[in-house]
């Protein structure tokens, strides 16, 4: 082909809007010195010391723990359901996915203000424990709210890619498992659910990695007592100024979740991800 | 059968809880009282108040002027980065790849730290500006994306036979490969289009002061609590998101039909 040449200028705009920045995030973690000033930067690694100590760890277990048991409870909740709507007849199949498909274009900030409407001080919810007897219950600003977030915002991510993988699977698959004599929970454990762990393993990346790094559910559902690590960079980058620390802590996140990545790429055989992609 | 209904029942729940808290939101724009817990009769009252301000009305402004202009370039940058790309073999081709995908992968506040970084750096002013270069980096990797499996569909050798009869590469360009990869790019631009204004933390830390899209609007005002106005804002965003997947549903729809026909 004669087209390589036209490509050139956004390869320009790679290496100047993606490589650089990461490099000068990288340069920033391994110095410190006033962020303001580059003359004064020199070399340490001061700001990785400073995050592996107890207060700074905890954050990290923290945000891996609820990201971890929000994808557990979005693959609990979102594989039954994209199983349920591949079996359906088209018409009925169609309407469910554009609904499962309606909230992921939705503002994800609405989507967790919504929350606040429901579960704030004069929202239904307390109004309707009020009712019941339980008077003043603070549903807001407590770990279970953030989780509570991550799942409403991130399950659609979970459930599409699923869908998409077992609605493209060789129906022949299962008929010559029924032929052989698999009865129906062999059919869906040997051949149903191996078949759709490439859509698993997309969907759990889809859902850990925003979960992860979220800062935006946890302040406006956590409140000041629910710090997760993006919390803590989005102080370093936003208020404290130092930008040196923060960008240790975007290393380390960077790293874990690719990392992450390259881990379940593994249990991924097939490495084109056939049906795997959302779009 | 029981079974079957027990799956209908089950899928209905799971809707219930993606849809009730948005239900609620909508419900709540129309009520005549601040206070959430009581619903106070029907009103319009707060779209009202929402087009009287201006700083809703501004920050839809920078939303819209991002959105189409962050689109537009993402959409003439990454076609022709696609064209490239797919043209290319070996190493090359995989360090590209790879590096198209830092952004789609890397967590958004990482990017944003980033960008934010290096604006500060090259004295780039936070504002309009940076907010543009931000959405355009972030939205090119997922136009390309959804060009280069069209690419792949595509017959290698009608580019090359034009050619030979004759046409200009720019000719061939024009009038061979975009015409076929066309699904491609309006489905990449419409999905830079969405992007753009659903981001809220890539534009959170690339934006200079004053200069806020709706996004960030609604971070600052629900940091403060709950405010009607908000949810009439809600509705309106809504209702826009809906009809336009229903536009780009009945396009694949269209498109699909289309295909087979041509078989």
């Amino acid at each position: 082909m004669k087209f390589k040449n036209i490509g050139y200028p956004y390869f320009l705009w790679l290496g100047i809007f993606i490589l650089i920045p990461l490099l000068l995030v990288a340069y920033f973690a391994f110095t410190t010195g006033d962020s303001q000033n580059f003359q004064t930067f020199s070399f340490s690694i001061e700001n990785f010391k400073r995050f592996f100590t107890p207060i700074y760890l905890n954050v990290l277990y923290k945000s891996v723990n609820l990201a971890l048991i929000s994808t557990v409870i979005c693959l609990l909740i979102g594989y039954p359901l994209a199983y349920i709507i591949s079996k359906e007849k088209p018409r009925i199949r169609n309407i469910m996915i554009l609904l499962v498909v309606i909230p992921m274009w939705m503002n994800f900030l609405l989507r967790t203000y919504a929350w606040l409407t429901l579960l704030g001080k004069n929202g239904i919810l307390s109004k309707a424990l009020s009712y019941i007897g339980f008077n003043n219950v603070q549903l807001l600003y407590n770990d279970t709210t953030v989780l509570l977030g991550m799942v409403y915002n991130f399950l659609p991510f979970m459930i599409l890619p699923i869908f998409s993988v077992l609605i493209k699977m060789d129906n022949r698959l299962l008929e010559a498992a029924r032929d052989l004599g698999a009865n129906k929970r062999m059919v869906f454990t040997r051949v149903v659910l191996p078949l759709s762990i490439p859509g698993v393993i997309t969907g759990i990346t889809m859902v850990f990695i925003p979960a992860v790094s979220t800062f935006v559910i946890s302040s406006l559902l956590g409140g000041n007592k629910s710090t997760l690590i993006g919390n803590l960079i989005e102080q370093q980058f936003r208020y404290t100024n130092d930008w040196h620390f923060g960008s240790a802590m975007s290393i380390i996140l960077m790293v874990f979740i690719l990392i992450s990545i390259a881990l379940s790429s593994k249990f991924d055989k097939d490495k084109e991800g056939k049906g795997g992609g959302l779009w | 059968m029981v079974n079957k209904n027990l799956k209908r029942f089950y899928a209905i729940l799971v809707f219930i809880f993606l849809y009730a808290p948005i239900i609620v939101l909508i419900i709540y724009s129309f009520n005549d009282s601040k206070l959430r817990g009581s619903w106070n009769g029907f009103t319009l009252k707060w779209y009202y108040e929402l087009f009287k301000n201006k700083e809703a009305l501004r920050a839809l402004y920078y939303t819209l002027i991002i959105a189409l202009s962050s689109s537009i370039i993402s959409t003439v940058l990454g076609t022709f980065a696609a064209i490239g790309i797919h043209g290319m073999r070996g190493l090359n081709k995989k360090v590209i790849l790879n590096l198209n995908y830092l952004p789609v992968l890397n967590p958004d506040i990482v990017t944003a730290v980033a960008l934010m970084a290096l604006f500060r750096l090259a004295h780039i002013n936070f504002g309009l500006f940076s907010l543009l270069l931000a959405h355009i980096t972030f939205s090119v990797p997922y136009v390309i994306l959804s060009i280069l499996p069209k690419l792949k569909q595509m017959n290698v050798y009608l580019a090359e036979a034009a050619m030979d009869l004759g046409a200009t590469p720019f000719y061939s360009l024009r009038k061979i490969i975009i015409p076929q990869i066309l699904p491609g790019i309006i489905t990449g631009a419409l999905l830079a289009f969405t992007l753009s204004i659903d981001d809220f933390v890539i534009s959170f830390f690339t934006t200079g002061h004053g200069i806020s899209n709706l996004s960030i609007y609604i971070y600052s005002m629900a940091r403060k609590g709950i405010n009607p106005i908000i949810n009439a804002l809600s509705t309106l965003m809504f209702i826009f998101m809906i009809v336009l997947l229903l536009i780009i549903n009945y396009r694949s729809e269209k498109t699909e039909k289309l295909i087979e026909e041509r078989r």
